[in-house]
């Protein structure tokens, strides 16, 4: 095994799979993001299979606004194009360019959690508890699941870009930036189908 | 010849740095004999609760143990043995083996490679603590819903968390396996050069990543429901205990596979190598094995024929699971073709994997009896299934991993297990099971129904039973007279050169017995399958070298691996302590868990922030060790 | 040798299984001694699956026992090396098609009697059909025959030779109906209803039994079914109606009056069904206490006494030991008890 550092200096094109570490480092996260499939898959499976027990308490078309989906998506969406443009920048070893666009990705995720929280807190105040049916459990469960996979990401991009200004990109530090970007990537394609399978269904399928 | 394990540089001596040594490790070789120890324990207390289990049925209406005691040390028994015995005994020998097998000098991932471990080691205590603190789980290994969730005690929730976290370390193993295999083979090996054991590792760690999901979301459910008040399985408020059915089987199914395939890989290594002659059909067996984990996924539901799902439902699953049999009865046809016209060494390692070969087959036709739904009707959930699966678990997987055992110890320990006993071992263990387990299959059919403390004594189930807890004494004495034997080798066994068995055909037995810290001091150039016997035929005692000699970069121990599992469990005993059975939460133990959460959040960026420069071992290093050993 | 104890070892358990499987079990309890339509097309699918794999079986045993003695090392030969064979495309195709006919041989009678015996729902099948309501609960059974408007507890009577379309709930957690002398089971769900049909050649009693673990005392959740003929089954309807007449004798007297007043809020006399415990109008004419317990007088006063001893986690309050009941007072239930009968 070479000395990363070494290597670091003369900037390597793609430094985030210049090494074996990187390219493990970057085959192992596409796994685990497989395996979050899975997991994921499992949630949306057993919320369809749950979502019409209402019980006493309000369905989904009820409590849902279009609206307010709309702008989460949008948040969520916009923010992944920015984690797009950190990735570009990393590329080209822009480290100030990187930390510019990850920082607004993460700007981004703090509205989308503060906008769901918010939404949490209304559905609780108009009779969706968490213990209120089989259809309220499995929503927060799944939704929930999601919301927590955004603010993990939050804690793991800030963590990466506070050390980035001592560390700078090498092909030490190119692999994890590359990883958490495509982990940023996942949970958005997961809140598509969550806006469509919850939120759109739950609204027009009434 | 080395006698004692190649380390590099200073080692200090006292008990503190032998301890140490051991808690930071993230070396393969070593992470691969903690899981044997871990699993070794926790077979032996598997092994004591299956024997309480057959005392208790020995005659009928018995009152050593009853109703939720019995329970719970059938839950135990099964839960242990699947979870806590054989999957970690499985990954000792991947740990052992794959990284030599395909020239490499570690794995992907070694620090995650050493939290894996440590997971699992963990959630075993976890689940095992359970029996001092208030009971053990007492809802059988399935823990179905809603007996799980609202009718049984706080032992469920020690199940859920301790489950949790051993199988956090497995989804972990899965993916640095994966890794390793697609990424670190040595130049010249291309997937269809792998040895078969290998190709079970990688198929079996693709099968972990996809199925332990699915148990990690299905024991939040219960866990949810159990403590927080959840609906998922509330049959009052819309839930559902069928939702837990599919989710436990979806995983469970594919777990069964990936108990089986790497005991498929140790018997396509070691029939070959002592007949002295390759795998028959090396292709058809790849195109099998790939074949099985994918149906793996495609008949969860032929263990839920009886919850009435309808004729279609059962007929499609009954379809897929027949099919499972046509490539596993191809791989029987292999070894046996692969032993005709060879010369069959009996030793004790390929005892296991002959006997494995009958044993197998009458576990594997019992399981298509059972894949028809309408006679399913009558086996289901009674002792015909307890016999099926006996038969393919300790008949097919623990034959094979004691094969595997008794073939890749000198490897990893440099010492030959001895011989004389292990010969014992594998006749009592033979007889001992089929006389414990051939006898069930009646006692399924003539109505005894399973997961029963006792039975009626008019009912003419007494013979049988009688039958089968005297065969689980010829068992017991088999694993004595193991654990004997790797005392004893431990002490002063035989010792072992690289080559142990003189016809070694892959790679980890071009290396020495045991394998020097790096492995290979050059990585090797592969130019077919077998390469080492390649070579050997070729003139060779060594296999050509891909690379010149020159300075290997190995990772640094870390402590943090184990401090990682421990504020898991930290964070497991917190939510465990929550559950007040139905009364309001505990939130001070909510809060402890929480600490827990913070804890773990505090290594992973330490271990995030540190730059791990590894270690650095110089060529002359290289040389002298090298040296010594010839 | 060891090899050929390996032969010997190897066909043992066909020769056992062959010579067993033609009568095996206690009559009634048994699957392999089948006494209803269901059991009589279950068991004939176990025996064509058993002759299949029986065939496979002894081809492989065959091959196999040749290999390991034929191919064996003997000694002075430890520098011959075998041929090395990469394999063979004729022999991988011989063993992929046959083992698909042999399984396709199966699959066709398969699926046609999963159809057949799932079907509980067609005109051809309810028209004629006795429908039986059944509740499972920790750690008993019961029944209740809506169209006879009667309900019953731990025992069910059925007319032979004629179909039983038995529809299940549970009022707790998972149980499993199953009778293997007369069919197969099928898990009983709470929230959901699911369906068995069952029919009984001959007059006669077959053992019934929970298999789905339910707790503690899922081992001991026995019921009986008890065929009677289509005369028999008219008058057993109509007595059950009529209920049991008054107890003349001094002592069940007593007890009438103590189960009153300790008994009735949970155990029902007669049509009126509480639900929370078996009915208990045709306690005296059954076959077992609890399930399992043999039917007398003796262990009826160790149960009421003490139920939890007999089966642990049984839900029904202990009165006896320490609570409200004396040991006579509950000889006096027990004697009254044994007087409800409806058959007389």
């Amino acid at each position: 095994m070479s000395n990363a550092y070494e290597l670091s200096i003369e900037k390597l094109p793609n430094p985030e799979k210049a090494t074996l570490e990187g390219k493990n480092k970057f085959l192992g996260f596409w796994f685990f993001l497989g395996g979050e499939t899975v997991l994921f898959g499992t949630l949306f499976a057993t919320f369809l299979a749950l979502r019409d027990k209402v019980g006493n308490g309000p369905a989904g078309h009820e409590l849902f606004s279009i609206t307010t989906t709309f702008i989460s998506t949008m948040i969520l969406l916009f923010s992944s194009l920015t984690s797009v443009f950190a990735i570009l920048a990393l590329k080209d070893y822009r480290l100030r360019m990187m930390q510019f666009w990850f920082w607004v990705t993460i700007l981004l995720g703090l509205c989308f959690l503060s906008l769901e929280i918010y939404e949490f807190f209304n559905y609780v105040k108009e009779g969706l508890g968490y213990k209120t049916s089989a259809f309220s459990s499995s929503f927060y469960t799944l939704v929930g699941t999601h919301g927590s996979h955004v603010f993990f990401g939050i804690l793991w991009i800030s963590t990466l870009m506070i050390a980035s200004y001592k560390k700078g990109i090498t092909t030490v530090t190119a692999p994890k930036y590359y990883i958490a970007a495509l982990y940023w990537h996942f949970i958005d394609v997961v809140w598509v189908f969550i806006f469509t399978v919850v939120y759109l269904l739950g609204i027009l399928g009434g | 010849m080395a006698t004692t394990p190649i380390t590099i540089g200073e080692e200090k001596q006292g008990f503190l740095p032998w301890l140490w040594k051991w808690l930071t490790t993230v070396d393969h070789k070593k992470i691969g004999i903690l899981y044997l120890c871990g699993a070794g324990l926790f077979f032996l207390v598997g092994g004591i609760e299956a024997l309480l289990i057959r005392i208790q049925l020995s005659v009928p209406q018995n009152d050593l143990l009853v109703g939720s005691t019995y329970n719970q040390v059938m839950t135990m028994h099964g839960t242990t043995m699947i979870f806590l015995a054989a999957m970690p005994a499985i990954f000792a020998l991947l740990n052992a083996v794959v990284p030599l097998q395909i020239g490499a000098r570690d794995v992907a991932f070694p620090f995650l490679n050493a939290l894996g471990f440590w997971l699992f080691f963990l959630g075993g205590l976890i689940l095992n603590a359970s029996w001092f603190l208030g009971g053990a789980p007492d809802g059988g290994w399935t823990a179905y819903a809603p007996l799980s969730t609202e009718f049984l005690g706080s032992g469920m929730d020690f199940y859920i968390l301790g489950l949790q976290v051993a199988g956090a370390g497995t989804l972990m193993g899965g993916i640095n396996f994966l890794v390793t295999i697609i990424n670190m083979r040595a130049p010249g090996m291309t997937f269809m050069r792998m040895p078969l054991f290998t190709w079970t590792a990688l198929i079996t760690s693709a099968l972990i990543l996809f199925a332990f999901p699915a148990l990690t979301v299905g024991l939040f459910f219960e866990l949810f429901d159990k403590i927080f008040g959840a609906n998922f399985f509330n049959a009052a408020n819309g839930g559902n205990g069928v939702i837990w059915e599919h989710i436990f089987w979806i995983f469970g199914h594919p777990e069964v596979y990936i108990l089986i395939l790497p005991a498929f890989g140790v018997i396509s290594e070691v029939i070959p190598t002592f007949a002295k002659k390759r795998l028959f059909g090396y292709t058809s067996m790849v195109f099998a094995t790939v074949l099985i984990g994918f149906l793996a996924f495609m008949v969860w539901v032929h263990h839920m024929f009886t919850v009435g799902l309808g004729p279609m439902a059962n007929s499609l699953f009954a379809i897929a699971t027949m099919a499972i049999a046509i490539p596993t009865g191809m791989k029987i046809f292999n070894w046996i073709f692969t032993m005709w016209g060879g010369q069959v060494h009996y030793t004790t390692a390929n005892l296991f994997a002959v006997g494995f070969i009958p044993t197998f087959v009458l576990g594997g036709v019992t399981g298509v009896m059972l894949a028809v739904p309408a006679a399913d009707f009558q086996y289901h959930d009674s002792y015909f299934v307890v016999a099926h699966f006996h038969y393919v678990i300790v008949g097919g997987v623990v034959f094979g991993l004691l094969s595997g055992l008794f073939y890749w110890w000198p490897k990893m320990t440099g010492k030959f297990l001895n011989e004389r006993l292990g010969k014992v071992t594998f006749w009592f263990f033979f007889f001992g099971f089929h006389v414990t387990f051939f006898p069930q299959h009646f006692l399924g059919l003539m109505g005894m129904p399973r997961r029963y403390f006792t039975y009626l004594s008019g009912d003419g189930l007494t013979t049988g039973n009688l039958i089968s807890s005297i065969g689980a004494v010829g068992m017991a004495v088999a694993v004595i007279c193991l654990v004997i034997n790797v005392v004893m080798t431990t002490a002063n066994g035989k010792k072992a050169k690289g080559d142990a068995w003189e016809f070694g055909r892959t790679l980890e037995w071009s290396l020495p017995s045991p394998a020097p810290e790096y492995n290979f001091a050059q990585i090797p150039l592969v130019k077919g399958i077998d390469p080492f016997w390649k070579a050997k035929m070729e003139g060779s005692s060594k296999v050509m070298p891909a690379e010149p000699l020159g300075d290997i970069h190995m990772p640094s121990p870390s402590i943090l691996p184990f401090l990682m599992s421990l504020a898991l469990t930290i964070v497991s005993f917190g939510f465990i302590y929550a559950d007040k059975m139905g009364t309001a939460l505990n939130k001070g133990s909510l809060f402890f868990a929480g600490m827990g959460v913070a804890l773990l959040f505090l290594m992973m960026l330490i271990h995030s922030l540190k730059d791990d420069h590894g270690i650095h071992i110089h060529k002359q290093e290289i040389i002298d060790t090298e040296r010594v050993i010839e | 040798m060891k090899k050929k104890w390996q032969h010997v070892v190897h066909f043992l358990p066909l020769v056992v299984l062959t010579a067993l499987l033609s009568a095996c079990g206690k009559e009634g309890v048994s699957a392999l001694e089948p006494m209803g339509d269901e059991a009589h097309e279950e068991a004939k699918l176990m025996i064509l699956s058993i002759a299949i794999m029986v065939i496979v079986v002894m081809i492989v045993g065959m091959m196999f026992a040749y290999v390991v003695i034929k191919f064996r090392k003997r000694r002075n030969q430890e520098e011959y090396i075998p041929r090395q064979v990469e394999g063979s495309v004729v022999l991988e195709v011989i063993w992929t098609v046959i083992p698909i006919i042999l399984l396709a041989i199966l699959a066709v009678p398969t699926v046609a009697k999963t159809f057949s015996i799932s079907d509980t729902t067609s005109k051809d099948v309810t028209k004629d059909a006795l429908v039986i309501n059944v509740t499972a609960n920790q750690f008993w059974w019961e029944f209740e025959y809506p169209d006879q408007k009667i309900v019953t507890g731990e025992e069910v009577v059925i007319p032979k030779k004629r179909d039983v379309i038995f529809n299940l709930t549970s009022k707790d957690t998972t149980h499993a109906f199953w009778v293997p002398a007369l069919g197969g089971k099928v898990d009983v769900n709470p929230g959901q209803t699911t369906k068995l049909k069952l029919e009984a050649d001959k007059e006669g009693m077959y053992s019934g039994r929970c298999a789905e673990l339910c707790g503690a005392s899922h081992a001991l959740m026995y019921f009986n079914v008890k065929a009677v003929s289509k005369t028999d089954f008219k008058t057993w309807v109509s007595d059950m109606k009529a209920g049991p007449s008054d107890p003349t004798n001094v002592s069940a007297k007593q007890g009438q009056g103590l189960f009153k007043n300790n008994c009735m809020s949970c155990h029902a006399v007669g049509n009126k069904d509480a639900g929370i415990a078996p009915n208990l109008t045709n306690f005296a004419d059954r076959q077992t206490i609890a399930g399992f317990l043999d039917h007398n007088k003796k262990n009826l006063e160790k149960w009421v006494w003490n139920p939890q001893a007999e089966k642990p986690g049984a839900t029904m309050p202990r009165r006896g030991m320490n609570a409200n009941l004396s040991k006579g007072q509950i000889k006096q239930i027990a004697d009254y008890l044994f007087t409800l009968s409806v058959t007389q």
